[in-house]
């Protein structure tokens, strides 16, 4: 069971990225967050709800809920992101070879990337039409 | 995010201050395509940069691939954070990073 459970419910829009990061931040500053992990954890955040921004809606705004959850035991955060866009799983995407050069290289791919590297888990699914991405870090 | 532009002659300095993200990236971007031409020395000063998501990220790897064409480019005193971002994403072997 968890300990704490927060809701924001806004407009999937970059506009309302401070927002966001505003509602998950205050949920750390209750806990000893190190810097390190809040950055990875803002990094996340911002890279799964600029994706629903983005992708999600086809050229009209809809709204995305963001579910905060703080449990102890170890001390651990879940941010669980809904949208009611198109189906999509971010994690079935390729990872980018991160080993070429910087003119191999393509522009892209590298936020899910990141996610998927700072968090220690990330679950994806689609359920009554809804795509449901859950993050989960021990702090 | 504030930037602070020094040129001198063909070498510019660019110091990035505060969150270069999603929100801050595309300023940086317009401001380089306006400043690049001519320089072959960038140095990228990061020691007030607090935040860099993928979208700096790309605008960083943009830049390394026009100064690939003309000079080089270069990141100063990044701190901890970001240099672990940098390494996670493989720019540590991309980018020049001091």
């Amino acid at each position: 069971m968890g300990e704490t459970l927060k809701k924001l419910e806004l407009e999937a829009k970059t506009d309302n990225l401070d927002q966001v990061l505003e509602f998950v931040d205050s949920t750390l500053e209750e806990v000893e967050c190190s810097i390190k992990t809040q950055t990875q954890i803002d990094i996340a955040v911002e890279e799964i709800f600029v994706n629903i921004a983005h992708y999600a809606y086809n050229n009209v705004i809809g709204n995305a809920t963001i579910l905060v959850e703080m449990n102890t035991d170890p001390l651990t955060i879940s941010i669980t992101f809904i949208d009611n866009g198109t189906p999509y799983d971010p994690l079935a995407k390729a990872d980018p070879d991160v080993t070429l050069s910087a003119e191999e290289r393509e522009i892209g791919g590298l936020g899910i990337f990141m996610v998927k590297k700072t968090m220690d888990d990330i679950k994806y699914e689609y359920k009554d039409g809804k795509n449901i991405l859950t993050l989960r870090k021990e702090i | 995010m504030t930037i602070n532009k020094e040129t001198n002659g063909s070498s510019l300095i660019m110091g990035i201050e505060g969150r270069l993200d999603t929100a801050t990236s595309p300023e940086l971007e317009a401001e380089l395509k306006a400043s690049l031409e001519g320089i072959d020395d960038l140095v990228f000063e990061f020691s007030n940069l607090d935040y860099i998501s993928s979208a700096g990220l790309r605008v960083l790897l943009s830049a390394q691939k026009t100064m690939n064409k003309q000079g080089k480019m270069v990141i100063r005193n990044a701190n901890d954070s970001i240099k672990e971002i940098f390494d996670v994403t493989g720019f540590t072997d991309i980018l020049t990073i001091e």
